[in-house]
């Protein structure tokens, strides 16, 4: 088929509205950021340009540590989602009775509003009245209350499995979709030959998920990198800023302290790091769908 | 799938055991903190703060789902707005989606892959990278403190994913169809309107849920940064109002909190064998 004039005339057509808005309401406040990055607005009526003070300023500063903190919270989060997700995905994908409820009841965590999740986490924290150090007691692990969110080390994981309970959802269900995309014939091809159900798991199943093993993962890295409600509702990025991440920084910066022109320095390197996780992302993808199509 | 043998999917029993113990763990890390939280609400404030903890609530009343309303007299309101907000998103994202997702399926030209990418790559600034050109932006609008400072990102940051499943789901109606009607004459938004629309029906009301479902879980961020004003707040908000000076209603905000998810679980309950196939038929066929 040509591409005609009036066809394409046409596809702009449709296109222009979520482009204009999108051009508004993202990449014009990108620019700003960029734009204001190297500025000293804050709550002042006059703005000076300042060069890249700000950006001296972050790494005179903890950032650094913040960054390093980020990047080990992330990695820790995206892990533990996606080795939660494909084993909740595997349960779910056996023909047992029941199993259409099983994947409603996965649902709950992801559709509910995130700040709710996170009050019933907060609950179940507190030291003195929680479920979870009132559970360890009573069992035994612990002889007095671990107070999870007021103490650096705890907080920290505390935030994390959080983050996991919220994300494991869509990746359960995106993997089992997945799984279920997998052709039957191969199974039963390899269940005529003789193959266990283990074997079929290993050498049929797995294999065939990487691809989107490798999608979830990035799309994952790159929501749990941006991760704000769980950390502000919990901790707050404290005790002592133990769960400070790039993004809890840049708010405090930003919103709490008003100082505009550091919180943006701060937001542009997080664009950038997001900016690699992007072109990583379209690599493998453009990689695996030309494998795929062509 | 009725049609496979039967024999491939028989478990023996040991192995049934291990699947339900599996499926097991994995709903008791799912749901614990539902059913938690729903044993809160149950349970009196004076029993909440004692030790040791108790997981079974002791003469435990539905009382606190009486006195939320009497607490937080706003409550009403905070669920009105996130169902207002979302209706609202919702529509504003499928007015947008609907037309641009049928472009990026059917038409190839200069730059529509980059173009995708771009809106694809939104997806990365959402959250707090933006706040401050969007709170100045709101501000020059003269929209902070409304429900639109709501509104408006929060439609920005869900076109990437609605495009992109959308653009999937179009892309297995066969182009045929299309040809067919150009053939016969039809103008290209005719075709659109005629032949392309009732056919992705299913697959705009799967964008459909999920947006609204995105938009009512993540009213947060923005509405904590542009909107002040207690009228405006949606749930996640709103439900700040049962943190007292001294220390929070848990049970009210967990009486709360269910009462605030129950619409919305009711409508998914009734979608979701819909939503479900919608997303998986999604990955089904290639």
């Amino acid at each position: 088929m040509s591409v005609q004039r009036s066809t394409v005339i046409f596809a702009w057509i449709l296109l222009l509205p979520a482009v204009l808005y999108v051009a508004v309401i993202v990449a014009y406040p990108l620019v700003d950021t960029f734009i204001l990055s190297f500025t000293d607005a804050s709550l002042k009526k006059t703005t000076n340009w300042v060069g890249w003070i700000n950006y001296e300023k972050i790494f005179n500063s903890t950032f650094a540590e913040v960054i390093i903190r980020t990047f080990v919270w992330t990695f820790f989060s995206v892990s533990i989602k996606m080795i939660i997700g494909v084993f909740g995905a595997s349960m779910l994908n056996s023909a047992v009775p029941g199993r259409a409820l099983f994947r409603v009841l996965t649902m709950p965590p992801w559709i509910v509003p995130m700040a709710i999740g996170i009050f019933m986490w907060g609950w179940m924290y507190n030291g003195q009245f929680g479920m979870i150090s009132g559970l360890l007691q009573r069992f035994g692990f612990v002889d007095s209350p671990v107070a999870f969110l007021a103490q650096g080390s705890t907080a920290f994981w505390a935030t994390i499995i959080t983050d996991v309970w919220i994300g494991v959802p869509l990746v359960t269900l995106y993997m089992l979709a997945a799984m279920q995309s997998i052709p039957q014939d191969l199974y039963e091809a390899a269940w005529t030959d003789g193959a266990g159900r283990f074997y079929r798991f290993r050498r049929i199943t797995l294999p065939l998920l990487i691809p989107s093993l490798i999608t979830m993962s990035m799309l994952s890295l790159i929501a749990t990198f941006n991760s704000f409600d769980i950390i502000w509702i919990l901790t707050r990025g404290g005790p002592s800023g133990e769960t400070t991440t790039m993004i809890i920084d840049t708010y405090h910066t930003a919103i709490g302290s008003k100082k505009y022109g550091e919180g943006a320095a701060r937001a542009v390197l997080i664009c950038i790091f997001l900016s690699i996780f992007c072109l990583a992302y379209f690599r493998v993808t453009s990689r695996l769908s030309s494998g795929e199509n062509r | 799938m009725s049609t496979q043998p039967a024999m491939i999917n028989r478990y023996r029993w040991y192995e049934l055991i291990g699947i339900y113990a599996g499926i097991l763990a994995f709903l008791t890390f799912i749901l614990a903190p539902f059913v938690e939280g729903f044993l809160v609400s149950l349970k009196p404030l004076s029993q909440l703060f004692s030790s040791p903890y108790r997981f079974i609530p002791q003469n435990g009343s539905f009382e606190a789902y009486r006195t939320m309303w009497v607490s937080v007299p706003g409550f009403a309101r905070y669920i009105f707005n996130s169902f207002f907000i979302s209706t609202i998103v919702t529509t504003v994202v499928l007015i947008l989606v609907v037309p641009a997702a049928y472009a990026f399926a059917r038409f190839k030209f200069k730059g529509s892959g980059q173009l995708l990418g771009a809106f694809l790559a939104v997806n990365m600034f959402s959250g707090a990278v933006l706040l401050i050109p969007l709170f100045r932006l709101m501000r020059t609008f003269g929209v902070l403190n409304t429900y639109f400072a709501i509104i408006v990102p929060g439609v920005a940051f869900l076109i990437p994913s609605a495009i992109w499943l959308l653009r999937t789901y179009m892309m297995r109606i066969p182009r045929e169809l299309d040809e067919a009607a150009f053939v016969d004459g039809a103008s290209h938004f005719y075709t659109l309107r005629r032949v392309i629309l009732p056919i992705a029906m299913p697959g705009i009301t799967v964008v459909a849920i999920t947006t609204f479902i995105g938009s009512y879980a993540q009213q947060f961020i923005y509405a904590l940064t542009f909107n002040s004003k207690t009228e405006y707040a949606p749930l996640p908000v709103g439900l700040f109002a049962y943190f007292g000076r001294q220390e929070v209603i848990w049970n009210e905000l967990m009486a709360a909190s269910f009462v605030g998810i129950a619409p919305a679980m009711i409508v998914i309950f009734f979608l979701q064998r819909y939503l479900v196939s919608g997303l998986t038929a999604g990955a089904v066929k290639q």
